[in-house]
């Protein structure tokens, strides 16, 4: 059994390397672009990366596993529209997910 | 708004434990990397053996968005000795350039208010992280609810992000790329596949006229 206080020393290595790949993406911009603006056709491409990454992340789960998971994944965007606490829209997206298995889709 | 970190944190430390993490591992890894949304994909893609260099290539493409914040920020805490600066964008998260970005609105960044506002994230941050893993050890396997909630997490994400039809298009390419690597490329590849995809779309629409300011850039999301 794992104990609290236990680590995964192997494990530590890849938690190191994320660090340091998560710390040079914010260091770049400070010492790389001391007072300069991004824009343009850069910025676009830079702003688009969070959503598109994510939806990639997401797309096995939301498109490819069952009717069930793509129909609560549209319910899931449309309770994302309303602004509700981010709680809040995760619960409805489970909730959703449960229910149209419980109706049997 | 210090505390719109702990569920999500706690959150994190319950699907990290899910993957076999300890309290100990859960606080470290967001002690060293503290950046949720690629805490939560690294963790999704967590899988013995570990594929550690795709793991470290998609967190620093996630993370990519952290360079135009950086970048954005410098602009206003030149007067901050430069030794420091560096230490600043240890912390930098999205939430907290939001809120740094409005106050330099109004002139520029002090010390103090930078600090005070991204430092005390951090500790709540990994402390909530090894919090939520405590609980996810005792839950057992929570990994079946955790897959759609990471998935509705992320939708939520989206939409935060959402521009207009442009970022259908983004995201719509994304899903397709990723759907075809997932199918016929082997292992995680399609994370990055996809993302990239969308961001050639967000290139290519992009059209030169659009006038905007720092503020209108990336507003929500995870650290």
């Amino acid at each position: 059994m794992n104990s609290f206080f236990n680590v995964h020393w192997e494990w530590l290595l890849a938690i190191l390397g994320i660090g340091l790949a998560t710390y040079a993406t914010r260091l770049s911009g400070l010492l790389l672009m001391r007072g300069i603006e991004v824009k343009g056709r850069a910025k676009a491409a830079l702003d688009a990366l969070p959503p598109s990454v994510l939806m990639a992340v997401i797309t096995p789960t939301v498109l490819m596993t069952g009717k069930a998971e793509t129909l609560a994944a549209f319910i899931t965007a449309i309770a994302a529209t309303l602004r509700l606490p981010l709680l809040a829209t995760m619960v409805i997206g489970v909730g959703s997910v449960w229910a149209l298995k419980k109706l049997g889709i | 708004m210090f505390l719109a970190y702990v569920p999500l944190a706690m959150l994190w430390g319950t699907m990290a434990a899910a993957k076999g993490f300890t309290p100990l591992d859960a606080l470290l890894m967001s002690f060293f990397v503290y950046a949720g949304a690629s805490q939560f994909i690294a963790v999704d893609m967590w899988k013995e053996p570990l594929p550690v260099l795709l793991l470290i290539l998609t967190a620093f493409i996630v993370n990519l968005r952290h360079f135009l914040m950086a970048a954005s920020i410098s602009r206003h805490i030149q007067q901050v000795p430069k030794f420091l600066q560096p230490l600043l964008m240890y912390v930098l998260t999205d939430e907290a350039w939001a809120i740094a970005e409005r106050q330099a609105l109004n002139g520029p960044l002090s010390l103090g208010y930078y600090l005070g506002v991204a430092a005390p994230l951090w500790p709540i941050w990994f402390l909530s992280s090894a919090l939520g893993a405590v609980i996810g050890q005792s839950l057992g396997n929570v990994a079946a609810l955790g897959d759609f909630g990471l998935a509705a997490m992320f939708i939520t994400i989206i939409a935060g992000f959402w521009k207009g039809p442009r970022t259908g298009a983004v995201i719509g390419v994304s899903a397709l790329v990723a759907a075809l690597a997932k199918i016929y490329v082997p292992g995680r590849w399609y994370i990055l596949l996809g993302g990239l995809a969308g961001v050639a779309v967000a290139a290519l629409l992009h059209v030169e006229e659009e006038v905007k300011g720092p503020e209108d850039t990336i507003e929500k999301g995870t650290p």
